[in-house]
């Protein structure tokens, strides 16, 4: 249980992900997003009469990745079902899909917070499936009008379905969880996970689990709210506030009614972002009986051994095993392994890349994750995009180590080979930065003591950090001075001084 | 012999050494249609120009010594129920009228590669569902034997053509006899592959586990040259099956010295027509004659086989059919019509007829416009025997049987090739006779389902006539795959019979 709340919140969600295919799940059509409304389509996927579906092996393979990753058994033999409901935007007047014999089930995904703000949780998950996906309905009010369109270009997309056993304990779990499937997702090659282009579409379902204690006549039990299914969010952020509406609402609307599960219905709430609350969906919407039976358009999948065995070889290492990698292989701390992990595949290549060239693991972590990472949050870049190649960072790294410059000197050419895309070399030229013999520096320094008699005395009187103002004026004077020298010769003439 | 009474394959060679050409050859058949089409409504689209285009492109292609297909200049009726790209394809229903698919069936695709020459469209039971043809929207056929009575269905207007040559081939489909049975009621010859064994890509489906497309014409050896060209692995029906094409013309003629047949001894039951089980027997006598041997088999299941299929054939039907919803083609309803209130009232379509929107109230009116009362009672079944709480009773007991269905057939063909026996209890039945008893109209595919329930092939031959002059057909099942022995033995059949030379006399007047 929460510690600040009287109740348990259950909370499992069922995710759709668009696989990355370049065709749809039955024809040949283009799956790219943004096309001009219904110019992506054939007679399969607008269900002509007289048109059949033909599997593609890609999406299929996608799914078993996925499936693979999520440490689901996958099924020797699965089938395909239509799923009958009549919908606008549904052209066959059915959806094919999977129902009782899916091609994956009983898997997990943990999920691990660094900084501890929740126990590292393993949700279960209860079967992955594939399916297509039906048209995309626009509601045209702006034409006054009150016309719906219909946009078939997404219909026939695959789409994974996961469903997850209800083992999510909060909603920041829930949201976290979200972040750690996309993210497996993604390296995965399975998904864009793209919320804004409905590559990934979540629903909840969530109610209180809520302690009784014991009275005269009762023993003490736990009474579990009516379920409720949250739809309509449209961002991870979204699912975290809608489940946290909804479990406070749950536990106002159990202490007026004490209503539990199983008394009454299953309830379908829409989440309201701009208003911020759940509001309950007409009840017709849920009590719909899909006549499923077996597509007998399509012959069933079988999946051998041998086919499990090179999608898993061509998988690649997921996030979860990839943290620990980095970590053990680089000595750096969980919490940067997890940083750059959650950055994603590409940035990993890089910092594998230059930690490779810089030879050491925390150095490379450290510029990645205070400079790297700062310049393309700012800029909202890529790091395939990012004009300093890990070739010209390790450059830069071995010239600190050397002692040609400090790190914060280091931090100025490192902009400026940013915004320049030129090599270390040209730009500490064009800088005008050459290293400072210790014979001038000591010059400086006595120069420097000798024109700040104020700084001298309170150094002599025990204020060390008054020499900080020392170091500023040498740099102002000589741009290319180390600081840290200037301080430490400036400290020791001090002392020399008597 | 005149280009009507030539069998398909007489034809083809005629064309290809000039004695006709293909122009010719159309033009006469053409001709045929137009002279007789208004007593037998065979016909619901005649396409003369396109057809005529076709055969003088075939022609001048000949003449400039440049290759033309093997059926080059063959004019062929199609079913209305395979998508044309150039004609329209109804399924002999409102809901679909005027449709113009934009892309060919494969089969129409094969057809046409091999220079098939279209002479139109042939009428149906709507969406392919009936035993006699009578449920088209468009008007019945008549069975060219007797104008009263009916030709059979589904694929009634392709066995009426045919009988009344008005094409020397037709294409047909069959999804529990709709080959066979009007093949036999009009004394033509109708295939029904194995399933899997044509495409059914461009197929408007109606029970899509069952349906197969097939040829209809005057002989074995004609439907076998037409499946040279239609059977085939299609990628685009992931149920066709990868399986080379035999030369189906150069494998049938061959004696039936040891060929086992089968004959089911429930088959001649209480409900089978004497005269038409006189014929049955007298065409096994044929058979032994040629050198088969007759041997009993039993198929335990074959009595459930109505049952199971008017459960799948419908269930699959109410899904199949749920996407004619007047929205993207086909029938739409007037919007609004009968939902106006009293002159200077508002129109409320939420209160009259009880319409949620009035988009619901287009796709109701639309499918209740649309469909014809024999596809609306099928639609019902299907979809209350897949419901929720009915579907364990009713949908999956019926896969159940129909595994045991196919087992049966597996099973007797352990100890015989062939399995013989009636196409329908009776020859064709009045028009009208059925219409008000669906029951009845069910029990006429009595002896085809089973075919279909199990996957396998089966063709229809006329074995003799009743003495008013109706064709009695005669029907051999085969295990999968095995069409080359179905067409083997209906061959060698004719070859001893003249049964399927005969023409109905009736036509012979509607010719002058």
């Amino acid at each position: 249980m929460s510690t600040n709340t009287p109740y348990t919140t259950i909370i499992g969600l069922e995710v759709h992900v668009q696989l990355m295919t370049r065709t749809k799940l039955f024809c040949g059509c283009s799956t790219k997003f943004g096309g001009a409304p219904n110019t992506q389509v054939c007679p399969t996927c607008l269900g002509l009469p007289g048109s059949l579906p033909v599997m593609n092996r890609q999406a299929f393979d996608l799914a078993l990745r996925a499936a693979l990753a999520l440490e689901c058994t996958i099924a020797p033999f699965t089938k395909w079902d239509r799923k009958n409901y009549f919908y606008p935007d549904l052209p066959k007047g059915y959806q094919i899909s999977q129902f009782d014999l899916p091609f994956s089930s009983d898997g997990f995904l943990e999920v691990v917070d660094p900084k501890g703000a929740f126990e590292p949780r393993r949700v279960g998950i209860v079967r992955v499936h594939l399916e297509e996906d039906a048209g995309k309905s626009m509601h045209d009010d702006a034409a006054g009008t009150g016309d719906t369109r219909i946009d078939l270009n997404r219909a026939g997309t695959p789409l994974c379905e996961i469903v997850t056993q209800p083992d999510l304990r909060s909603p920041q779990e829930a949201r976290a969880w979200l972040n750690e499937l996309k993210l497996l997702l993604v390296y995965l090659g399975v998904s864009d996970c793209n919320m804004q282009e409905g590559s990934l579409r979540v629903d909840a379902n969530v109610n209180l689990h809520i302690p009784v204690p014991a009275t005269a006549g009762a023993e003490a039990r736990v009474a579990k709210t009516p379920i409720v299914e949250i739809k309509n969010m449209n961002s991870f952020r979204s699912v975290e506030r809608a489940l946290t509406y909804e479990a406070a609402r749950q536990w106002e609307e159990w202490q007026a009614t004490k209503a539990e599960m199983g008394k009454t219905p299953k309830q379908t709430r829409g989440w309201d972002d701009p208003a911020g609350i759940t509001r309950a969906q007409r009840h017709k919407e849920e009590s719909s009986d899909y006549r499923y039976f077996p597509e007998p358009d399509l012959v069933p999948v079988t999946v051998t051994a041998e086919r499990i065995q090179s999608i898993r070889g061509g998988m690649g290492e997921p996030p979860v095993s990839l943290r620990k990698t980095l970590a053990s292989q680089w000595q750096i701390s969980a919490y940067d392994a997890d940083v750059l992990v959650n950055q994603g595949r590409e940035l990993v290549d890089y910092f594998e890349d230059l930690a490779t060239r810089v030879g050491e693991g925390k150095v490379a972590s450290n510029w990645m994750q205070q400079d790297v990472l700062r310049i393309l949050n700012e800029t909202n870049g890529t790091v395939s995009a990012f004009p300093v190649r890990p070739a010209g960072l390790a450059d830069l790294i071995g010239r600190v180590k050397k002692g040609d410059f400090d790190t914060s000197r280091a931090r100025e050419i490192f902009a400026e080979m940013v915004t320049s895309g030129r090599p270390v070399d040209d730009v500490v030229a064009g800088m005008g930065i050459s290293a400072v013999s210790d014979d001038d520096v000591i010059a400086l320094c006595r120069e420097l003591l000798a024109a700040n008699p104020k700084i001298v005395a309170d150094v002599k009187s025990g204020k060390e950090q008054a020499a900080a103002g020392l170091i500023g004026q040498a740099k102002k004077k000589n741009a290319n001075v180390n600081p840290g020298k200037v301080r430490a010769i400036c400290l020791d003439l001090i002392r020399e001084m008597g | 012999m005149q280009p009507l009474e030539m069998s398909a394959v007489d034809l083809v060679a005629s064309l290809r050494q000039g004695d006709i050409t293909a122009v010719e050859c159309a033009t006469v058949f053409l001709d045929r249609i137009e002279a007789t089409n208004g007593s037998i409504n065979a016909f619901l689209a005649v396409d003369r120009e396109g057809a005529l285009a076709r055969a003088a492109d075939i022609d001048a292609r000949r003449k400039a010594g440049k290759p033309v297909g093997p059926l080059a200049g063959l004019p062929v009726a199609l079913k209305d129920v395979l998508c044309t790209a150039d004609m329209p394809t109804t399924c002999a229903s409102k809901m679909l009228a005027g449709f113009r698919p934009p892309y060919d069936a494969d089969v129409v695709a094969r057809l046409r590669r091999a220079d098939a020459v279209f002479v139109g469209k042939t009428n149906m039971d709507e969406f392919a569902m009936g035993g006699s043809n009578e449920n088209s929207a468009f008007g019945p056929v008549r069975n060219p034997w007797d104008l009263s009575r009916a030709p059979g269905g589904s694929s009634g207007g392709s066995a009426a053509c045919v009988a009344a040559d008005m094409a020397p081939v037709a294409i047909g489909s069959d999804t529990g006899g709709s080959i066979r049975q009007p093949a036999g009621l009009c004394g033509i010859t109708g295939l029904k592959p194995t399933y899997g064994r044509v495409s059914r890509r461009g197929l408007i489906a109606f029970a899509s586990s069952l349906d197969q497309i097939g040829p209809m014409a005057r002989s074995a050896a004609d439907c076998a040259l037409i499946m040279e060209t239609i059977a085939g692995h299609d990628p685009g029906d992931s149920t066709s099956l990868v399986v080379d094409v035999p030369r189906y013309t150069d494998l049938i003629d061959k004696p039936l010295t040891g060929i086992r047949i089968g004959r089911v001894p429930e088959h001649f039951a209480a409900g089978l027509d004497p005269e038409v089980a006189k014929g049955v027997e007298e065409a096994f006598a044929v058979l032994m004659a040629a050198g088969a041997t007759v041997h009993d088999v039993h198929l335990p299941h074959a009595k459930y086989g109505i049952p199971t299929y008017y459960l799948i054939a419908p269930c699959e039907a109410s899904s199949n059919l749920a996407r004619y919803d007047g929205a993207h083609y086909g029938h739409r309803a007037e919007p609004g019509k009968g939902h106006r209130a009293e002159p200077g009232g508002q129109r409320s379509a939420g209160q009259a007829g009880g319409f949620e929107s009035p988009l619901v109230e287009m796709y109701c009116r639309s499918r209740a416009e649309g469909f014809g009362p024999e596809v609306k009672r099928r639609i019902m079944l299907g979809t209350y025997a897949l419901s929720a709480g009915y579907y364990d009773a009713y949908y999956a007991k019926a896969l159940r049987v129909r595994r045991l269905i196919r087992q049966d057939y597996l099973d007797a063909f352990q100890t015989v090739d062939l399995i013989g026996g009636p196409v329908s209890a009776t020859p064709a039945f009045k028009l009208g006779e059925k219409t008000d008893d669906p029951l009845a109209m069910y029990l006429v595919d009595l002896y085809t389902v089973g075919t279909n329930l199990a996957g396998v092939g089966g063709i229809s031959f006329p074995c003799g006539f009743t003495k008013s002059g109706l064709p009695i057909g005669f029907q051999l099942q085969a295990p999968p795959l095995a069409e080359p022995l179905l067409l083997q033995a209906a061959d060698r059949f004719q070859r001893l019979t003249d049964w399927h030379r005969r023409r109905p006399q009736a036509m012979e007047g509607g010719k002058a």
